[in-house]
């Protein structure tokens, strides 16, 4: 398996992809890295950009590659504004699949497929939104989405808690399998472990910043505001340490293995089985 | 208009003094007598806090209880949200303060920016403004016109989701869709969740975007020449913060020693009433101190704008209505309009 990850984000401009990717690999990987471009208009239909980069610690080297999607849900028309993304999920898969049937095959068959997609619910308080669903219900088929409510510091504590619990009850109701799903917990441990996230924790509430700033004599990544300072890394104020553990420190490989045994072999079986039992 | 005999009034004595400087005060007395009406209507996707700041303005539970709908309820509602059309609710509360009454109407529209396709978004809403003209246009025209009741729409708060980077394509459209027909108020939602320097961007961006597209927002008439200078500094910083930044609450929270209206957080609080806060208050003056000039604007300029395109447009033109628009024409020569 291949040191290398990818990683989507999508939802409507403005919700803090960027920033919150930047903030979880403390480092300017993201399109926008410093503040927004006031140039910059809304694209008129979902473009999908992709920038690739190279981050170490600790001696270990990682490929990452991490996918933003300009314009997703930003129209006053957004039917089918997820088929772009769809298609180029897809399309690493085909890319993956043709050099996996090839003769001559690679020792290291280059991985482009998307890992993970970190999808951003606006903080409305009331409930996920008709698109909301619709992208998820059609995308987690096909890639391993977590949902992540953006920026929350618009919401009180309680406010919050309410929220994830009708957020998860919708996606409950509306057969939508975020990751880690149930199907593929792979023991008991796994399944407790996963439980608890998937029935407390997620979707998680974070809020990012690439600012930092002084409090208790210590530097700390935050938002400033007349009323207090935020502080991104604090569990109490928000829970992008969460995230972050979830994604990066604990659940990265599992990620890339159930991208690999499940969803490709999901889209290779697909493949085959279209072209009567024969690689394409 | 008679001229009262001067018994009451200070300096009877006044030499020239006739004492039609009194009307005011007969206006005065006569429009507590028979109340104020105003129409708002807010306009916003949901989430936006759209009602909770409507409560915290006029200190009203216009909205009580909200049943937020949602997953906890059955399945079939929550199909029923992807189809949903945009709503139109309208509700009236009288609201009194020292003897002064309001009859308050504000219209929601539910449903708006929902929908994955919102091309039709604003059809409603624009139809609810055009019947109120309507049906305006079609009392004043009657026979008998002594209960006219004035249900037009007299300002629009419209609401910008403080999530984005500024007006987003169906912003654009809606606002260009009506601005010729009510006067519309841009107000950033939710705006706790903006840094100062944030706010200032996002701020100087909409009124950039609104100016590219030509959008027309309705614009505080600057104080008379002859007025105070508290009263001309505090118009100066009204225009100056438009789009207004706020935050809504319900709830009291206690905060240094005091009860406050605010939004609890791990992190402090925010005070709805604090003008370093958010300027929930200027909005707040904004709508009590030109609630008269909405209501004139509305009718001098959105409503005759609408008369004169229906009645060109023909319909039911009779010779009663022949002689209104000969009367109009003078009205407008007056006026000054072209």
């Amino acid at each position: 398996m291949s040191q290398a990850s990818s990683l989507q984000s999508s939802g409507q401009s403005g919700l803090g992809k960027s920033t919150l990717v930047n903030t979880l690999f403390k480092s300017q990987v993201s399109r926008k890295s410093s503040g927004w471009n006031r140039e910059e208009k809304i694209p008129k239909t979902v473009e999908i950009k992709a920038i690739g980069h190279v981050i170490e610690e600790g001696g270990v080297k990682m490929k990452l590659t991490v996918i933003d999607t300009p314009g997703f849900g930003d129209q006053i028309n957004n039917e089918n504004c997820w088929e772009p993304i769809e298609k180029y999920i897809n399309e690493q898969y085909e890319k993956f699949l043709k050099e996996e049937v090839n003769i001559a095959r690679k020792k290291r068959i280059p991985d482009t497929r998307v890992h993970c997609c970190l999808y951003f619910i606006s903080p409305t308080g009331h409930s996920l939104r008709p698109l909301d669903l619709e992208f998820m219900k059609h995308l987690s088929k096909v890639v391993n989405i977590i949902p992540v409510i953006a920026k929350a510091d618009t919401m009180t504590l309680e406010e919050k808690t309410e929220f994830k619990q009708r957020v998860r009850k919708e996606l409950e109701v509306n057969g939508i399998e975020f990751y880690p799903q149930k199907e593929f917990d792979e023991d008991l441990e796994d399944k407790t472990e996963n439980d608890k996230i998937r029935q407390e924790s997620m979707p998680f509430a974070v809020v990012g910043s690439d600012k930092e700033y002084q409090v208790n004599g210590k530097r700390v990544l935050g938002r400033k505001t007349p009323w207090g300072i935020i502080e991104v890394e604090n569990l109490t104020h928000c829970e992008f340490a969460l995230l972050r553990d979830f994604v990066i420190r604990t659940h990265l490989q599992d990620l890339k293995e159930v991208t690999h045994n499940i969803h490709y072999e999901t889209y290779r079986a697909k493949r085959l089985n279209d072209n009567g039992g024969l690689p394409p | 208009m008679s001229q009262q005999q001067p018994a009451q009034f200070t300096n009877p004595e006044t030499p020239g003094y006739v004492g039609f400087a009194n009307l005011p005060n007969q206006v005065h007395r006569k429009s507590v007598k028979k109340g104020f009406e105003f129409t708002l209507m807010v306009v916003g996707e949901s989430g936006l806090g759209k009602s909770t700041l409507i409560n915290s303005l006029f200190l009203t539970d216009l909205y009580p209880e909200r049943i937020i709908p949602g997953a906890a309820d059955q399945v079939y509602c929550l199909l029923e949200k992807i189809e949903r059309t945009v709503q139109i609710e309208a509700s009236t509360v009288e609201i009194e303060e020292r003897g002064v009454k309001l009859r308050l109407t504000v219209v929601d529209t539910p449903g708006y920016g929902d929908a994955i396709n919102c091309r039709d978004c604003f059809k409603t809403i624009i139809s609810y403004i055009d019947e109120q003209f309507e049906r305006y246009l079609h009392d004043e025209s009657g026979l008998n016109r002594r209960h006219i009741i004035d249900n037009r729409v007299h300002c629009c708060f419209y609401f910008i989701s403080p999530f984005g980077h500024g007006l987003k394509p169906l912003d654009v459209e809606f606002m260009k869709a009506i601005h010729n027909k009510v006067n519309i108020v841009p107000v950033i939602a939710k705006a706790d969740t903006l840094s100062l320097k944030e706010r200032e961007r996002l701020k100087k961006r909409i009124l950039d975007e609104i100016e590219e597209h030509g959008i027309k927002i309705y614009h505080l008439p600057d104080a008379e020449s002859d007025e105070d200078e508290d009263f001309k500094e505090q118009t100066r910083l009204l225009k100056a913060s438009i789009p207004f930044c706020v935050v809504g609450s319900n709830q009291l929270i206690e905060a240094k020693g005091k009860k406050v209206r605010g939004r609890l957080y791990p992190w402090g609080v925010v005070e709805v009433e604090n003008p370093e806060h958010n300027d929930f208050l200027k909005l707040r003056t904004m709508l009590i101190t030109h609630m008269q000039d909405l209501q004139e604007v509305t009718q001098d300029l959105h409503y005759e704008n609408f008369r004169s395109e229906r009645l060109k447009r023909g319909g039911r033109l009779s010779s009663y209505d022949k002689v209104l628009c000969k009367s109009e024409e003078t009205v407008v020569a007056l006026k000054g309009y072209s």
